[in-house]
This record gives structure tokens, C-alpha cells and sequence, in this order.
């Protein structure tokens, strides 16, 4: 039904225009989540841009450069590299819907 | 005046390259190839040839440079042979999948192993069915005139186009080719206009994964999965009939040459033995058939131009009346038949004719077929026919089989 109100795609090759979520929200895919810990992250322990190796690493380029450093969940597929390269171990991986204490 | 020079294979195509006026060719030199690649070399260092000549490492890379070239809206050519081919396979999927207008003469040559650089089609026969357009030529003016037209069959429908013929016999075999007029060519060819032109005002994501299924994008426009675009192709192909006989058509009127467009034949009037093959090797068969005639043995030839998409209609039309049918073809599908010959049959089957079709495997790697060999064969055939009814279904020409040892 929400079909029928599409535009068709009039392209004779494959192609489309880049976009955010061009293949969906991704976040679904996830089994564990990042947790960060703000009292062990280097940019808010020093309150200056610093570190963000985690952004560095995210192969989806879904950390942003901010302070406090943020995640968004929304494309996030909950690979754990960040966790793995932070090196104050400030990002824990948790299982989804379990508690993040 | 007409302009008519003495010409091998690989000099006509050249020309006939020349004469489509491409911005980008792309081609890595391989027997019996080769001297096509250095001539368009050489016209573009001299000038001759307004064109982008990129030097690649291997013919993978060749059928990436026009891929690449082509989908940012220009005019592409690349040419190979045997393991060449068989390296660029990926990427002639790619081309096609993409819907890229590519032009590639393929100089057919034996694969190996064992290493061959003679003559066969197992090259392009083996590429069947990676959507690419197959034209197979006879003679080297049938190699320019056809190039003509392959690029504009190609560009109206956005499919890949093969023009192969054969390797020394043709590529290497000097015969009178009339050169056609370069502002007539451009008055049968329109300028390419790709489907789309990336730009960095526009950017574009292309061939990105496509699901199983058809989905909406960010945009709302509901997207063709997967199928959905090798459907496409596929649809194409089936509009590429009629549009392949239009060009032929149009090229008749204004050049004067006739080609056949999907077929051609030769004495098929009151044809009862009619050979099929594809390339020279059909032509050499019409001599077959004059051999025969001669001997009172009603002998005709159906020559296949255009492999893929495979003239079904046209060929069922042509076989009307034939008692049977003798499928020449330099290549099989090891543990069947040639392919031609299955196709034929396959065809067949559409239609209410039930005609013996008998698989001929002749000259691999350079074996050389005689008209005379081929009308010996027709004659064992035609009087296993006259006895009663055809035995031999298949066989492999001029080859040492061990048959005769069982004897």
C-alpha cells in the first residue's frame, strides 16, 4: 500500500543519490552496543579535543568528534572496534536490552 | 568515388574504429589482436585519431579504463583475444550489468591449455552469456561495416556489443575492403549520449549493493532490487532484434552494403542439407554448398551474424524445408555440443519442425577446414539421409578420434 505512492526508478543502470541511510538503519543489525564511560574518556576527562581514536577507527563513521564523544545509534552495527582501540578502555560492549550499569 | 584499399582484418577494424571517432581506447596487445592495438596506437600518437590512448597492464584492466570512460559519457573501444578475453570475464559482466555501451572486437583464438594462437571461437562462445551482444563476422568488409554499426546499436540500447572474427584467417588476411565516407558514418551515427553523467555537482552513487528485493531510498523513489535490473537487461536484449535488423537496414540504404542483420543465407532456396556455423567458417561453407550443388545434392547455408541475442524466429523461417541441418562452430561445451548447435536445436523446438541437426566441432586451435572437407561431410550425411535416415549426430572434422582403431 505505502508502495503505491513511490516514485519509480526510471534508471538504467544501478545508481542512486548518496545519502544517510541509503541502505536502511543499519543500528538494527546490532547484538552489542558501545557504552561510554565519561570519566575515562580523554575529551572529557580534559575537556579539549583530544584522542578520538574511536572516530578514527569507526569503519561506519558514526562517532562524532564531540565533546563528550557521541555514537549514533541509529547506523552504530556494534562491531566493538571502538572498545577495542579506546585507550583508557572508557567504551565497554553491552548486550543489547541488557542494563548499561 | 568509392574509396577501396587491400586491407587484413585487423587494418579494417582499425579503420572502422577510426571512422566511429571513440574518445577512449584501451587495449593490451595480444596475438592475433595485437596489430589492431598498434594501429590505433599509432593513429592516436600521430594525430590521426582525437582519442585518449591508455597504456594498462593487462586486458582487466582494459575493460575497466572503458567502463569507467564510459560512464562518464564517452565513446569507448577495446579489443582482445583468447586468454585475454578470459581475463576481461568479470568485467564483461560489469559492462554489461552497468549497461555501458563498450565496443570490443574480439580476434578469435584458441584457449589454452594446451597454448594455442590459432584460430577458434571457444574465446567469445565462452562469453555467451555475460550480456554482452555477439556479432560474428565473415569477411573484413563485413568487420568495418559492422563496427559502424555495433556502436550505434550499442548506444541506443545502453548493451555491450562483440563484433568477433576470426583470428589469421581474417585478422591477418588481406582482402578489398570499401572504406565508408566519415560524414556518412556520422550521419548513421549519432554521438554518444551516456544514461548517466556523473558530475561532482551531481554526485552519484552507482552499482552500490542492490537487495533481493525492491525497496525505497531516502528520497522516496522506489528502487529496482537486484532482478529487477538484470531484468532490464534482459528486456533490452529482446528490443535488440528488431533495433540490430534496423541498423543493418539503414546501413543498406545509405552504404550500399547488405549484411543480413541477424542472419544470412546462401542458396537456401530449395535447401534440403543446410549448413549453420557462425563466422568464416560459414562463409567457407557456401563453397561447401556450390560443391554439392554441383553434384546434384540440394546444399544451402543459414550463417548466423548475431549470436546473442539469438535470432530464434529468423532461424526457425530459414530452416523451412531443410531435411536436415549440419552446425559448424570452432568451439563446444565440453560434455554436450557446441553451443551453436544447441541453440539451434533449442530454437527448433519452438517451431513445428522436426529436422536431425548434426554437431560439427571443426577447426580448434588452427585446424584448417577445407570447403572440400565440409562438403564430404554433407555428403556422408546426405547419404545416410537418401538410406533412410541420418545416424551421424555429431562429429569433430579432420580430427584423429581412434575411432578407426576399434575398426
Amino acid at each position: 500500500m505505502e508502495q503505491k505512492s513511490l516514485k519509480k526508478d526510471r534508471n538504467v543502470s544501478a545508481l542512486c543519490v548518496p545519502a544517510k541511510g541509503e541502505a536502511g538503519r543499519t543500528g538494527d543489525w546490532r547484538d552489542l552496543k558501545p557504552v561510554i564511560d565519561h570519566t575515562k574518556c580523554i575529551p572529557s576527562v580534559k575537556n579539549r579535543p583530544a584522542c578520538y581514536l574511536c572516530w578514527l577507527y569507526c569503519p561506519e563513521g558514526v562517532v562524532k568528534m564531540t565533546i563528550p564523544v557521541e555514537i549514533d545509534m541509529d547506523y552504530c552495527k556494534g562491531c566493538g572496534i571502538c572498545a577495542e582501540e579506546c585507550p583508557p578502555n572508557a567504551i565497554r560492549m553491552v548486550r543489547e536490552g541488557e542494563s548499561d550499569g | 568515388m568509392a574509396d577501396v584499399r587491400i586491407l587484413t582484418g585487423n587494418e579494417a577494424a582499425a579503420m572502422g574504429v577510426k571512422l566511429c571517432r571513440p574518445g577512449v581506447v584501451a587495449a593490451y596487445p595480444i596475438t592475433p589482436q595485437s596489430q589492431l592495438a598498434e594501429i590505433l596506437s599509432r593513429y592516436v600518437e600521430g594525430g590521426e585519431m582525437r582519442a585518449e590512448y591508455v597504456r594498462v597492464e593487462g586486458e582487466h584492466s582494459a575493460l575497466t579504463v572503458c567502463i569507467s570512460a564510459s560512464t562518464v559519457g564517452a565513446r569507448t573501444f577495446t579489443a582482445t583475444s583468447s586468454n585475454g578475453l578470459l581475463y576481461m570475464h568479470e568485467q564483461l559482466h560489469w559492462a554489461a550489468g552497468s549497461r555501458l555501451p563498450v565496443v570490443m572486437c574480439v580476434v578469435n583464438r584458441g584457449v589454452g591449455a594446451p597454448w594455442s594462437i590459432f584460430n577458434d571461437q571457444q574465446d567469445s562462445l565462452a562469453q555467451r552469456d555475460t550480456g554482452w551482444i555477439q556479432f560474428y563476422c565473415r569477411n573484413n568488409q563485413e568487420i568495418i561495416d559492422t563496427l559502424i554499426q555495433a556502436y550505434r546499436i550499442a548506444e541506443s540500447l545502453y548493451i555491450p556489443v562483440m563484433v568477433c572474427y576470426d583470428g589469421f584467417v581474417l585478422s591477418h588476411t588481406m582482402m578489398p575492403v570499401d572504406i565508408p565516407d566519415g560524414d556518412m558514418v556520422r550521419g548513421f551515427l549519432p554521438p554518444y549520449k551516456a544514461h548517466t553523467i556523473l558530475s561532482p555537482e551531481a554526485p552519484r552513487t552507482i552499482n552500490s549493493v542492490l537487495f533481493p528485493w525492491r525497496r525505497p531510498d531516502p528520497e522516496g523513489v522506489l528502487r529496482d532490487g537486484y532482478m529487477e535490473m538484470r531484468y532490464k537487461l534482459e528486456a533490452a536484449m529482446k528490443k535488440a532484434l528488431p533495433a540490430i535488423q534496423e541498423a543493418n537496414d539503414d546501413f543498406a540504404r545509405i552504404f550500399g552494403r547488405d549484411h543480413g542483420g541477424l542472419i544470412w543465407t546462401y542458396r537456401s532456396e530449395g535447401a534440403e542439407l543446410l549448413f549453420s556455423g557462425i563466422g568464416s567458417i560459414a562463409n567457407e561453407a557456401t563453397v561447401a554448398a556450390d560443391l554439392l550443388r554441383d553434384e546434384g545434392i540440394p546444399a544451402g547455408v543459414l550463417g548466423v551474424r548475431v549470436y546473442r541475442p539469438f535470432p530464434r524466429q529468423r532461424v526457425i523461417e530459414a530452416t523451412q524445408g531443410a531435411r536436415a541441418v549440419m552446425v559448424l562452430q570452432k568451439g563446444t561445451s565440453y560434455g554436450y555440443e557446441g553451443c551453436l548447435t544447441s541453440d539451434f536445436k533449442a530454437s527448433l523446438y519452438e517451431s513445428t519442425l522436426r529436422v536431425p541437426v548434426v554437431d560439427v566441432v571443426a577447426g580448434l586451435g588452427g585446424r584448417d577446414v577445407k570447403a572440400r572437407e565440409i562438403a564430404d561431410a554433407g555428403k556422408r550425411a546426405w547419404k545416410e539421409l537418401e538410406e533412410g535416415k541420418l545416424k551421424t549426430h555429431s562429429l569433430w572434422l579432420n580430427c584423429y578420434t581412434g575411432e578407426d582403431d576399434a575398426e
